[in-house]
Protein backbone atom coordinates (compact mmCIF):
# COMPACT_ATOMS: atom_id res chain seq x y z
CA UNK A 1 0.00 0.00 0.00
CA UNK A 2 1.17 3.49 -0.90
CA UNK A 3 -0.61 6.67 0.23
CA UNK A 4 -0.67 10.21 -1.09
CA UNK A 5 -2.42 13.27 0.31
CA UNK A 6 -3.80 15.94 -2.01
CA UNK A 7 -2.86 19.06 -0.07
CA UNK A 8 -4.96 21.22 -2.38
CA UNK A 9 -8.08 19.30 -1.33
CA UNK A 10 -7.25 18.71 2.35
CA UNK A 11 -9.61 20.73 4.58
CA UNK A 12 -7.64 20.17 7.80
CA UNK A 13 -10.39 18.16 9.51
CA UNK A 14 -7.80 15.96 11.21
CA UNK A 15 -10.13 12.95 10.97
CA UNK A 16 -7.32 10.88 9.45
CA UNK A 17 -5.25 11.40 12.60
CA UNK A 18 -8.18 10.13 14.67
CA UNK A 19 -8.55 7.01 12.53
CA UNK A 20 -4.87 6.23 11.95
CA UNK A 21 -2.66 8.25 14.25
CA UNK A 22 0.42 6.18 13.42
CA UNK A 23 0.16 7.10 9.76
CA UNK A 24 -1.26 10.67 9.68
CA UNK A 25 -0.53 13.88 11.54
CA UNK A 26 -1.59 17.53 11.20
CA UNK A 27 0.92 20.27 10.42
CA UNK A 28 1.08 22.87 13.17
CA UNK A 29 1.29 25.82 10.81
CA UNK A 30 -1.85 25.18 8.70
CA UNK A 31 -3.57 22.04 10.01
CA UNK A 32 -2.98 20.21 6.72
CA UNK A 33 -2.55 16.42 6.91
CA UNK A 34 0.94 14.99 6.63
CA UNK A 35 2.09 11.39 6.25
CA UNK A 36 4.18 9.74 8.94
CA UNK A 37 4.51 6.70 6.67
CA UNK A 38 3.98 6.68 2.90
CA UNK A 39 3.93 2.89 2.81
CA UNK A 40 2.45 1.86 6.16
CA UNK A 41 2.83 -1.61 7.66
CA UNK A 42 0.07 -4.13 7.06
CA UNK A 43 -1.42 -3.77 10.54
CA UNK A 44 -2.39 -0.15 9.70
CA UNK A 45 -4.03 -0.84 6.34
CA UNK A 46 -7.60 -1.13 7.63
CA UNK A 47 -7.26 2.08 9.63
CA UNK A 48 -5.83 3.88 6.60
CA UNK A 49 -8.72 2.70 4.41
CA UNK A 50 -11.14 3.98 7.01
CA UNK A 51 -9.32 7.31 7.19
CA UNK A 52 -9.63 7.66 3.42
CA UNK A 53 -13.34 6.77 3.56
CA UNK A 54 -14.20 9.35 6.25
CA UNK A 55 -12.00 12.12 4.83
CA UNK A 56 -14.55 14.90 4.22
CA UNK A 57 -12.44 16.31 1.42
CA UNK A 58 -11.65 12.96 -0.27
CA UNK A 59 -8.00 14.03 -0.13
CA UNK A 60 -6.42 10.66 0.72
CA UNK A 61 -5.45 8.48 -2.21
CA UNK A 62 -4.49 4.84 -1.68
CA UNK A 63 -2.66 2.62 -4.16
CA UNK A 64 -2.86 -1.02 -3.16
CA UNK B 1 -36.36 20.78 -11.83
CA UNK B 2 -39.94 19.56 -11.70
CA UNK B 3 -41.90 22.77 -12.08
CA UNK B 4 -45.51 21.72 -11.64
CA UNK B 5 -45.50 21.37 -7.89
CA UNK B 6 -43.63 23.82 -5.65
CA UNK B 7 -43.57 22.66 -2.03
CA UNK B 8 -43.48 25.03 0.94
CA UNK B 9 -40.14 24.78 2.70
CA UNK B 10 -39.01 23.83 5.31
CA UNK B 11 -41.44 20.90 5.33
CA UNK B 12 -43.98 20.28 8.06
CA UNK B 13 -42.93 17.69 10.54
CA UNK B 14 -45.84 16.20 12.48
CA UNK B 15 -43.44 14.11 14.60
CA UNK B 16 -40.29 15.88 15.74
CA UNK B 17 -38.09 12.78 15.73
CA UNK B 18 -39.27 11.46 12.37
CA UNK B 19 -37.93 12.80 9.10
CA UNK B 20 -40.48 14.66 6.94
CA UNK B 21 -41.85 12.21 4.36
CA UNK B 22 -41.03 14.76 1.62
CA UNK B 23 -37.30 13.95 1.92
CA UNK B 24 -37.71 10.39 0.71
CA UNK B 25 -40.31 11.49 -1.86
CA UNK B 26 -37.98 14.17 -3.24
CA UNK B 27 -35.07 11.71 -3.40
CA UNK B 28 -37.19 9.19 -5.28
CA UNK B 29 -38.51 11.79 -7.74
CA UNK B 30 -35.54 13.76 -9.04
CA UNK B 31 -32.15 15.14 -7.97
CA UNK B 32 -33.43 18.72 -7.58
CA UNK B 33 -36.90 19.58 -6.21
CA UNK B 34 -38.57 23.00 -6.39
CA UNK B 35 -39.32 24.52 -2.97
CA UNK B 36 -40.70 27.85 -1.74
CA UNK B 37 -38.75 29.55 1.07
CA UNK B 38 -40.40 31.44 3.97
CA UNK B 39 -39.61 34.64 1.98
CA UNK B 40 -41.77 33.41 -0.93
CA UNK B 41 -38.76 32.91 -3.25
CA UNK B 42 -38.27 29.59 -5.02
CA UNK B 43 -35.09 27.52 -4.70
CA UNK B 44 -33.95 24.02 -5.58
CA UNK B 45 -33.64 21.32 -2.93
CA UNK B 46 -30.99 18.59 -3.03
CA UNK B 47 -31.72 15.45 -0.99
CA UNK B 48 -29.45 12.68 -2.37
CA UNK B 49 -26.14 11.81 -0.71
CA UNK B 50 -23.90 11.70 -3.78
CA UNK B 51 -25.36 14.88 -5.28
CA UNK B 52 -25.13 16.67 -1.92
CA UNK B 53 -21.54 15.62 -1.38
CA UNK B 54 -20.48 16.62 -4.88
CA UNK B 55 -22.06 20.07 -4.51
CA UNK B 56 -20.61 20.69 -1.05
CA UNK B 57 -17.16 19.68 -2.30
CA UNK B 58 -17.32 22.01 -5.30
CA UNK B 59 -15.06 24.97 -4.51
CA UNK B 60 -16.82 27.18 -7.08
CA UNK B 61 -19.95 27.63 -4.97
CA UNK B 62 -20.58 28.83 -1.42
CA UNK B 63 -23.38 29.71 0.97
CA UNK B 64 -23.33 33.46 0.42
CA UNK B 65 -26.61 34.54 -1.17
CA UNK B 66 -25.82 38.25 -1.47
CA UNK B 67 -25.94 38.01 -5.27
CA UNK B 68 -28.50 39.57 -7.58
CA UNK B 69 -31.30 37.06 -8.06
CA UNK B 70 -30.38 34.73 -5.20
CA UNK B 71 -33.34 33.32 -3.29
CA UNK B 72 -34.07 35.08 -0.01
CA UNK B 73 -34.67 32.77 2.90
CA UNK B 74 -36.17 34.93 5.59
CA UNK B 75 -39.16 37.23 5.95
CA UNK B 76 -36.89 40.15 6.92
CA UNK B 77 -36.17 42.71 4.16
CA UNK B 78 -32.53 41.70 3.96
CA UNK B 79 -33.55 38.14 3.09
CA UNK B 80 -31.97 36.40 6.08
CA UNK B 81 -28.56 35.44 7.41
CA UNK B 82 -27.27 34.02 4.13
CA UNK B 83 -28.32 37.06 2.10
CA UNK B 84 -26.93 39.85 4.29
CA UNK B 85 -24.18 41.81 2.66
CA UNK B 86 -20.93 41.43 4.48
CA UNK B 87 -17.79 42.27 2.56
CA UNK B 88 -15.39 40.49 4.91
CA UNK B 89 -17.53 37.37 4.98
CA UNK B 90 -18.03 37.34 1.22
CA UNK B 91 -14.30 37.60 0.74
CA UNK B 92 -13.69 34.84 3.30
CA UNK B 93 -16.26 32.63 1.61
CA UNK B 94 -15.12 33.09 -1.96
CA UNK B 95 -11.72 33.71 -3.53
CA UNK B 96 -10.01 34.24 -0.17
CA UNK B 97 -11.53 31.17 1.37
CA UNK B 98 -8.56 28.85 1.10
CA UNK B 99 -6.18 31.40 2.50
CA UNK B 100 -8.60 32.16 5.31
CA UNK B 101 -9.09 28.48 6.22
CA UNK B 102 -5.37 27.85 6.33
CA UNK B 103 -4.96 30.79 8.68
CA UNK B 104 -7.56 29.65 11.20
CA UNK B 105 -7.22 25.83 10.91
CA UNK B 106 -4.15 25.56 13.16
CA UNK B 107 -6.25 26.84 16.07
CA UNK B 108 -8.73 23.95 15.57
CA UNK B 109 -6.49 20.91 15.14
CA UNK B 110 -7.58 17.60 16.65
CA UNK B 111 -4.74 17.79 19.19
CA UNK B 112 -5.83 21.25 20.38
CA UNK B 113 -9.51 20.32 20.57
CA UNK B 114 -8.84 16.97 22.30
CA UNK B 115 -6.85 18.86 24.94
CA UNK B 116 -10.17 20.43 25.95
CA UNK B 117 -11.75 17.06 26.81
CA UNK B 118 -10.94 17.20 30.56
CA UNK B 119 -12.28 20.75 30.85
CA UNK B 120 -15.43 19.77 28.97
CA UNK B 121 -15.84 16.78 31.29
CA UNK B 122 -15.57 19.09 34.29
CA UNK B 123 -18.16 21.55 32.91
CA UNK B 124 -20.46 18.64 32.05
CA UNK B 125 -20.23 17.26 35.58
CA UNK B 126 -20.82 20.70 37.15
CA UNK B 127 -23.95 21.32 35.09
CA UNK B 128 -25.21 17.82 35.77
CA UNK B 129 -24.58 18.22 39.53
CA UNK B 130 -26.71 21.37 39.48
CA UNK B 131 -29.45 19.66 37.47
CA UNK B 132 -29.53 16.66 39.82
CA UNK B 133 -29.57 18.94 42.87
CA UNK B 134 -32.68 20.70 41.55
CA UNK B 135 -34.35 17.33 41.09
CA UNK B 136 -36.46 15.68 38.42
CA UNK B 137 -38.10 16.47 36.11
CA UNK B 138 -35.67 18.80 34.34
CA UNK B 139 -35.93 20.64 31.04
CA UNK B 140 -32.69 19.40 29.51
CA UNK B 141 -32.32 22.16 26.92
CA UNK B 142 -32.33 25.03 29.42
CA UNK B 143 -30.64 23.25 32.33
CA UNK B 144 -27.87 21.53 30.43
CA UNK B 145 -27.80 21.51 26.63
CA UNK B 146 -27.71 25.30 26.14
CA UNK B 147 -25.28 26.24 28.92
CA UNK B 148 -22.67 23.57 28.19
CA UNK B 149 -21.60 24.51 24.63
CA UNK B 150 -21.83 28.21 25.53
CA UNK B 151 -19.46 27.70 28.47
CA UNK B 152 -17.11 25.71 26.28
CA UNK B 153 -17.07 28.30 23.50
CA UNK B 154 -16.60 31.16 25.99
CA UNK B 155 -13.65 29.39 27.60
CA UNK B 156 -12.21 28.55 24.20
CA UNK B 157 -12.45 32.13 22.91
CA UNK B 158 -11.63 33.68 26.24
CA UNK B 159 -14.97 35.51 26.44
CA UNK B 160 -16.50 36.20 29.82
CA UNK B 161 -19.09 33.66 30.89
CA UNK B 162 -21.28 36.58 31.98
CA UNK B 163 -21.76 37.57 28.33
CA UNK B 164 -23.41 34.25 27.45
CA UNK B 165 -26.98 35.46 27.64
CA UNK B 166 -26.25 38.40 25.38
CA UNK B 167 -24.74 36.52 22.46
CA UNK B 168 -27.21 33.66 22.80
CA UNK B 169 -29.90 36.26 22.14
CA UNK B 170 -27.99 37.90 19.27
CA UNK B 171 -27.45 34.55 17.53
CA UNK B 172 -31.09 33.70 17.85
CA UNK B 173 -32.06 36.99 16.19
CA UNK B 174 -29.44 36.70 13.42
CA UNK B 175 -30.62 33.20 12.53
CA UNK B 176 -34.26 34.14 12.19
CA UNK B 177 -36.31 33.12 9.19
CA UNK B 178 -39.67 34.38 10.46
CA UNK B 179 -39.31 35.34 14.14
CA UNK B 180 -37.84 38.84 14.15
CA UNK B 181 -38.14 42.14 12.27
CA UNK B 182 -35.44 43.77 10.15
CA UNK B 183 -34.94 46.47 12.81
CA UNK B 184 -34.32 43.82 15.47
CA UNK B 185 -31.86 42.02 13.17
CA UNK B 186 -29.95 45.24 12.41
CA UNK B 187 -29.70 46.12 16.08
CA UNK B 188 -28.53 42.64 17.07
CA UNK B 189 -25.92 42.65 14.33
CA UNK B 190 -24.56 46.07 15.36
CA UNK B 191 -24.36 45.07 19.01
CA UNK B 192 -22.85 41.66 18.28
CA UNK B 193 -20.15 43.09 16.00
CA UNK B 194 -19.31 45.82 18.51
CA UNK B 195 -19.01 43.18 21.22
CA UNK B 196 -16.77 41.01 19.03
CA UNK B 197 -14.64 44.02 18.12
CA UNK B 198 -14.13 44.91 21.79
CA UNK B 199 -13.23 41.31 22.58
CA UNK B 200 -10.67 41.26 19.77
CA UNK B 201 -9.12 44.53 21.00
CA UNK B 202 -8.93 43.19 24.52
CA UNK B 203 -7.15 40.00 23.36
CA UNK B 204 -4.80 42.06 21.26
CA UNK B 205 -3.86 44.16 24.28
CA UNK B 206 -3.70 41.26 26.76
CA UNK B 207 -3.15 37.97 24.92
CA UNK B 208 -3.92 34.87 26.95
CA UNK B 209 -3.90 31.13 26.35
CA UNK B 210 -7.05 31.10 24.26
CA UNK B 211 -8.07 30.64 20.68
CA UNK B 212 -8.97 34.27 20.08
CA UNK B 213 -5.59 35.49 21.32
CA UNK B 214 -4.03 33.03 18.90
CA UNK B 215 -6.16 34.33 16.01
CA UNK B 216 -5.37 37.92 16.95
CA UNK B 217 -1.68 37.16 16.69
CA UNK B 218 -2.21 35.59 13.26
CA UNK B 219 -3.92 38.78 12.20
CA UNK B 220 -1.06 40.90 13.49
CA UNK B 221 1.78 38.87 12.04
CA UNK B 222 3.03 39.06 8.48
CA UNK B 223 1.33 42.32 7.47
CA UNK B 224 -2.11 41.63 8.88
CA UNK B 225 -2.94 38.38 7.14
CA UNK B 226 -6.30 38.23 8.90
CA UNK B 227 -8.00 41.63 8.75
CA UNK B 228 -9.88 43.11 11.69
CA UNK B 229 -13.17 42.73 9.81
CA UNK B 230 -12.39 39.07 9.11
CA UNK B 231 -11.52 38.54 12.73
CA UNK B 232 -14.85 40.03 13.84
CA UNK B 233 -16.78 37.85 11.38
CA UNK B 234 -14.81 34.87 12.65
CA UNK B 235 -15.64 35.60 16.28
CA UNK B 236 -19.33 36.08 15.51
CA UNK B 237 -19.31 32.91 13.39
CA UNK B 238 -17.63 30.84 16.11
CA UNK B 239 -19.97 32.13 18.81
CA UNK B 240 -23.09 31.50 16.70
CA UNK B 241 -22.07 28.17 15.20
CA UNK B 242 -20.36 26.97 18.33
CA UNK B 243 -23.27 27.02 20.67
CA UNK B 244 -26.61 26.73 18.92
CA UNK B 245 -25.82 23.71 16.77
CA UNK B 246 -24.20 21.70 19.55
CA UNK B 247 -26.96 22.58 22.04
CA UNK B 248 -29.57 21.39 19.59
CA UNK B 249 -27.66 18.22 18.87
CA UNK B 250 -27.29 17.30 22.58
CA UNK B 251 -31.07 17.53 22.90
CA UNK B 252 -31.77 15.59 19.68
CA UNK B 253 -29.23 12.88 20.49
CA UNK B 254 -30.75 12.38 23.95
CA UNK B 255 -34.27 12.31 22.54
CA UNK B 256 -33.36 9.75 19.86
CA UNK B 257 -31.69 7.44 22.38
CA UNK B 258 -34.48 7.68 24.95
CA UNK B 259 -37.31 7.38 22.45
CA UNK B 260 -36.13 3.84 21.75
CA UNK B 261 -34.77 3.20 25.24
CA UNK B 262 -33.15 -0.10 24.23
CA UNK B 263 -30.58 2.05 22.43
CA UNK B 264 -29.75 3.94 25.61
CA UNK B 265 -29.56 0.69 27.56
CA UNK B 266 -27.21 -0.79 24.97
CA UNK B 267 -24.82 2.14 25.44
CA UNK B 268 -25.05 1.78 29.25
CA UNK B 269 -24.14 -1.90 28.89
CA UNK B 270 -21.28 -1.15 26.49
CA UNK B 271 -19.88 2.40 26.74
CA UNK B 272 -17.54 1.66 23.85
CA UNK B 273 -20.64 2.32 21.71
CA UNK B 274 -20.55 6.03 22.67
CA UNK B 275 -18.63 7.31 19.61
CA UNK B 276 -20.75 5.21 17.23
CA UNK B 277 -23.97 6.38 18.88
CA UNK B 278 -22.82 10.00 18.62
CA UNK B 279 -22.15 9.59 14.87
CA UNK B 280 -25.46 7.84 14.28
CA UNK B 281 -27.33 10.59 16.13
CA UNK B 282 -25.60 13.15 13.88
CA UNK B 283 -26.51 11.15 10.79
CA UNK B 284 -30.12 10.74 11.87
CA UNK B 285 -30.70 14.36 12.85
CA UNK B 286 -34.46 14.45 12.33
CA UNK B 287 -34.69 18.25 12.17
CA UNK B 288 -33.00 19.17 8.92
CA UNK B 289 -34.13 22.76 8.78
CA UNK B 290 -33.30 24.58 5.58
CA UNK B 291 -29.96 22.90 4.93
CA UNK B 292 -26.92 24.64 3.50
CA UNK B 293 -27.45 27.09 0.63
CA UNK B 294 -25.33 27.13 -2.49
CA UNK B 295 -25.58 29.95 -5.00
CA UNK B 296 -24.92 28.40 -8.43
CA UNK B 297 -22.91 30.96 -10.36
CA UNK B 298 -22.41 28.97 -13.58
CA UNK B 299 -24.40 26.33 -15.48
CA UNK B 300 -23.88 22.88 -13.95
CA UNK B 301 -25.50 19.46 -13.72
CA UNK B 302 -26.72 17.92 -10.49
CA UNK B 303 -27.35 14.19 -10.68
CA UNK B 304 -27.52 14.54 -14.48
CA UNK B 305 -30.08 17.33 -14.31
CA UNK B 306 -29.12 20.75 -15.73
CA UNK B 307 -29.07 23.59 -13.18
CA UNK B 308 -28.70 27.05 -14.74
CA UNK B 309 -26.49 29.83 -13.40
CA UNK B 310 -28.37 32.05 -10.94
CA UNK B 311 -30.15 29.15 -9.23
CA UNK B 312 -30.14 28.95 -5.45
CA UNK B 313 -29.89 25.39 -4.17
CA UNK B 314 -30.41 24.17 -0.63
CA UNK B 315 -28.48 21.04 0.25
CA UNK B 316 -30.39 19.32 3.02
CA UNK B 317 -27.72 17.43 4.93
CA UNK B 318 -30.18 15.46 7.06
CA UNK B 319 -32.12 14.35 4.01
CA UNK B 320 -28.91 13.26 2.26
CA UNK B 321 -27.87 11.33 5.37
CA UNK B 322 -30.98 9.14 5.05
CA UNK B 323 -30.22 8.14 1.48
CA UNK B 324 -30.69 4.34 1.28
CA UNK B 325 -28.16 4.15 -1.55
CA UNK B 326 -25.46 5.23 0.89
CA UNK B 327 -26.83 3.99 4.22
CA UNK B 328 -28.83 0.75 3.92
CA UNK B 329 -31.89 0.68 6.21
CA UNK B 330 -31.19 4.39 6.58
CA UNK B 331 -33.92 5.24 9.10
CA UNK B 332 -32.60 2.69 11.60
CA UNK B 333 -30.34 3.92 14.44
CA UNK B 334 -27.37 1.55 14.44
CA UNK B 335 -24.46 2.53 16.71
CA UNK B 336 -22.34 -0.12 14.94
CA UNK B 337 -23.06 1.10 11.39
CA UNK B 338 -19.70 0.76 9.62
CA UNK B 339 -19.94 3.90 7.44
CA UNK B 340 -21.92 6.14 9.83
CA UNK B 341 -19.08 8.63 10.09
CA UNK B 342 -19.36 9.42 6.39
CA UNK B 343 -22.50 11.42 7.19
CA UNK B 344 -22.76 15.03 6.02
CA UNK B 345 -23.91 16.57 9.31
CA UNK B 346 -20.76 18.73 9.27
CA UNK B 347 -20.93 19.20 5.48
CA UNK B 348 -17.99 18.10 3.29
CA UNK B 349 -15.29 19.58 1.10
CA UNK B 350 -13.38 22.83 1.54
CA UNK B 351 -16.04 24.33 3.83
CA UNK B 352 -16.29 21.32 6.14
CA UNK B 353 -17.29 22.45 9.65
CA UNK B 354 -14.19 23.76 11.36
CA UNK B 355 -15.69 23.08 14.79
CA UNK B 356 -16.54 19.43 14.17
CA UNK B 357 -13.80 17.99 16.40
CA UNK B 358 -14.92 20.18 19.28
CA UNK B 359 -18.57 19.25 18.71
CA UNK B 360 -17.72 15.55 18.62
CA UNK B 361 -15.69 15.79 21.83
CA UNK B 362 -18.60 17.57 23.55
CA UNK B 363 -21.19 15.06 22.34
CA UNK B 364 -19.01 12.09 23.32
CA UNK B 365 -18.36 13.49 26.81
CA UNK B 366 -22.06 14.22 27.30
CA UNK B 367 -23.29 10.79 26.24
CA UNK B 368 -20.55 8.98 28.17
CA UNK B 369 -21.44 10.99 31.29
CA UNK B 370 -25.18 10.42 30.91
CA UNK B 371 -24.85 6.63 30.66
CA UNK B 372 -22.48 6.55 33.64
CA UNK B 373 -24.33 8.94 35.92
CA UNK B 374 -27.94 8.73 34.75
CA UNK B 375 -28.75 5.08 34.05
CA UNK B 376 -32.42 5.81 34.82
CA UNK B 377 -32.69 8.77 32.43
CA UNK B 378 -36.05 8.78 30.66
CA UNK B 379 -38.30 11.08 28.62
CA UNK B 380 -41.05 12.57 30.76
CA UNK B 381 -43.41 13.00 27.82
CA UNK B 382 -44.62 10.95 24.91
CA UNK B 383 -42.10 11.44 22.04
CA UNK B 384 -45.04 12.39 19.80
CA UNK B 385 -45.57 15.49 21.97
CA UNK B 386 -42.07 16.88 21.26
CA UNK B 387 -42.08 20.17 19.34
CA UNK B 388 -39.60 21.59 16.85
CA UNK B 389 -38.35 25.18 17.24
CA UNK B 390 -39.54 27.04 14.19
CA UNK B 391 -38.60 30.36 12.62
CA UNK B 392 -34.81 30.02 12.92
CA UNK B 393 -32.14 28.58 10.63
CA UNK B 394 -30.58 26.16 13.14
CA UNK B 395 -33.30 23.86 14.23
CA UNK B 396 -33.79 21.87 17.35
CA UNK B 397 -36.48 20.91 19.80
CA UNK B 398 -38.35 23.56 21.81
CA UNK B 399 -37.71 21.64 25.00
CA UNK B 400 -36.98 18.18 26.32
CA UNK B 401 -38.25 17.18 29.75
CA UNK B 402 -36.42 14.27 31.34
CA UNK B 403 -36.64 12.29 34.58
CA UNK B 404 -34.13 9.93 36.24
Amino acid sequence: MKITIDEELCCASGLCTVKAGEVFDQRDEDGIAVLLAEAPAAEHHDAVREAAAVCPAAAIHIME
Amino acid sequence: MTGENVLDYPFDQPKALEAPREWAEARATCPVTHVRMPSGDVAGLVTGYDEARALLSDPRFNRRLDHEGAARTSTTEDGGMFNRENKALSQMMSEGHRRYRRLISPAFTVKKMEAWRPRIQQMTDELLDAMLAKGAPAELRAEFALPLPVRVICALLGASAEDQGRFAHWSDVLMTTTKYTQAEVDEARREFEAYASDLVEEKRANPREDLLSELTQISDSEDGRLSHAELISTVVGILVAGHETTSNQIVKMTALLLEDRQLYEAVIADPSLVPGAVEEALRLDPVGGLGIPRFISEDIEVGGEPVPAGTTLFVNLSAADRDERKFPDADRFDPCRPNAQQHLAFSAGPRFCIGQTLARVELQVVLDTFVRRLPELRLRDDPDALRIRTGVVATGLEELWVTW
